[in-house]
């Protein structure tokens, strides 16, 4: 079963980082994505600019309207997703556990995946 | 991370929201700033234990608040102080805080700390140093250190800011539009300038500097995420995040400015750049142009060239050329003749400079300008001439290094 793990974090705080804060998160979960790629877990990894560079659509009128900034105002945002492919959910929360101890803060929201489609864009 | 350096992110995270409203509360800045120190002191005993409250702002507001109160009660000895319960058990007290405090009331606190920062009477860099004190919370020895004075210097400079805003009277009712957009206008100015402060050092102080870089853009992004929908402060941040992703370039390994032509523009950050390009795709959408939109669409031409002949130069003069007619300055049409001698060739920027010869007799760039449009044209003795005017002006050793490297190719037969 594919699951997303969806990254939220108060982007305050990422922003917050320095470059080398921020490198040294990403060295530590490169080590976590290495494995889990050698195991065949790991899909397509995404990390989202700000939410300050977000455009948003509402699309529950006609016109839609366009808005600038993020769906939802939240202290915590969305930053990023995995997806991963795993037996069950106990080792999803296993994957996520790690994914958290290499970047501590935030949360992990886990969804099993209905529908995907690996598509065609470059990535 | 260590339990007390994710603490000290989400201070430096919380810091102006939560400044800004203790400005608010006291009218002073000194009280708010103790207000908050003293609020951070107790956030770092006591969220080790209990774990970081939900809202960190709002916490700390309250917990200053509470803490100023006491000392000045304290101070005049009036009646015994609260227990101590009643200041660290603020699970209910912080709820009510934050309905309290609305969204719009930390948008103007934190415009108006901002702008008090910048007012009109402070000398550019008494701004940027009030700005980086109070707003971003550096220690005054890591402001003197980044301006390479002494301690007392900065601490002198602070000060006298600091009295000279408390003189001039911010006030603190709601603004309106028009004086929401002023203080936007100004503080967006005073940002940039921070941003140019890190960006000018050389590398010798790029270390201490750079960081002044990192905090414009924090800020700005800070202030963005405050006004989503104003297309300059977009445009500001996108200009940022566009030069700013080319600081791995801009330097040699023997510490001289590599020329923006001659940068290996491998190095160049393509996150920043990706960030900075979409703010630009999404202030345009508003059609209401503005300087920071043009200067921002010139960087990102720059950005998008692979090569530095890919550059679209007849495009960054048209856009200069619109600049000019927004803001007209002798330094702008000496950056559109630039383009329009690259687009147009050596004459056409010849023509549009040589009026300017009185303005900026006195400018670095002016005369190394010319001297590089008259070397194309093949007039060697007058471009010799510039090019030693240009050297006598050099404000670095690496402007006048660059200058030396022309009159080197005047002086080989082959140039």
């Amino acid at each position: 079963m594919q699951y997303a793990i969806l990254c939220y974090h108060d982007e305050n705080v990422v922003c917050a980082w320095s470059k080398e804060e921020d490198d040294a998160v990403m060295a530590k979960l490169a080590a976590v994505h290495e494995r889990l790629a050698r195991q065949g877990k790991l899909g397509p990894v995404v990390r989202l600019l700000p939410t300050t560079a977000a455009t948003t659509l509402r699309k529950d009128r006609d016109p839609p309207l366009v808005i600038d900034g993020p769906f939802a105002e939240t202290k915590e945002q969305l930053l990023g997703f995995y997806v991963v492919d795993c037996g069950s959910l106990d080792e999803v929360l296993e994957i996520a556990r790690e994914l958290g101890a290499a970047n501590p803060g935030g949360a992990y929201e886990i969804r099993p995946i209905g529908v995907f489609k690996a598509g065609s864009a470059r990535a | 991370m260590t339990d007390v350096s994710w603490i000290d992110a989400v201070l430096t995270s919380a810091r102006a929201q939560a400044v800004a409203a203790l400005l608010r509360y006291f009218r002073d800045l000194d009280m708010a700033e103790e207000a908050f120190q003293e609020a951070c002191l107790r956030a770092l005993k006591s969220w080790p234990k209990n774990g970081p409250p939900r809202d960190a702002a709002a916490w700390l507001i309250m917990v200053g608040k509470n803490a100023a109160i006491d000392t000045v009660r304290r101070q005049r000895r009036e009646g015994p102080l609260p227990p101590e319960e009643l200041i660290s058990d603020l699970s209910d007290a912080e709820a009510s805080t934050v309905e309290r405090i609305d969204a719009a009331d930390y948008r103007d606190d934190i415009l108006r700390l901002l702008f008090v920062c910048c007012h009109p009477d402070l000398p550019a860099t008494q701004q940027i140093a009030l700005a980086l004190r109070i707003v971003s919370g550096l220690s005054t020895r890591q402001i003197a250190r980044a301006f390479l004075v002494s301690d007392d210097a900065m601490e002198q400079r602070i000060t006298r800011a600091k009295a000279r805003v408390a003189k001039a009277n911010v006030p603190f009712e709601a603004p309106s539009a028009v004086d929401r957009s002023e203080r936007l206008a100004a503080v967006a100015a005073m940002l940039y300038l921070l941003f140019n402060e890190g960006y000018t050092a050389g590398i010798a102080e790029a270390g201490s500097r750079a960081a002044l870089c990192d905090e414009a853009i924090r800020l700005c992004r800070l202030l963005l995420r405050l006004f989503p929908t104003e297309p300059e402060i977009m445009a500001l941040t996108a200009l940022l995040l566009l030069q700013h992703a080319r600081t791995r370039a801009r330097f040699d390994s023997a510490g001289s400015v590599v020329l923006l032509e001659e940068q290996d523009r491998q190095l160049w950050d393509r996150n920043l750049i990706a960030e900075g390009l979409a703010l630009i795709d999404k202030a345009v959408r508003h059609r209401r142009p503005g300087p920071y939109q043009i200067q921002a669409a010139i960087a990102a031409l720059h950005a998008r060239a692979q090569r530095p002949q890919d550059t679209d130069w007849g495009e960054i003069d048209l856009l200069y050329g619109a600049l000019e007619r927004m803001q007209p300055s002798p330094v702008v049409t000496l950056n559109r003749a630039v383009a329009a001698a690259k687009a147009h060739g050596a004459t056409a920027g010849l023509e549009m400079i040589e009026p300017l010869a009185g303005k900026l007799d006195g400018y670095f760039y002016f005369h190394g300008a010319r001297g590089a449009f008259l070397l194309e044209l093949g007039r060697r003795e007058e471009a010799r001439v510039a090019f030693n005017r240009a050297i006598a002006l050099a404000n670095t050793p690496a402007e006048a290094a660059h200058i030396r490297q022309q009159l080197d190719r005047l002086a080989s037969p082959l140039a």
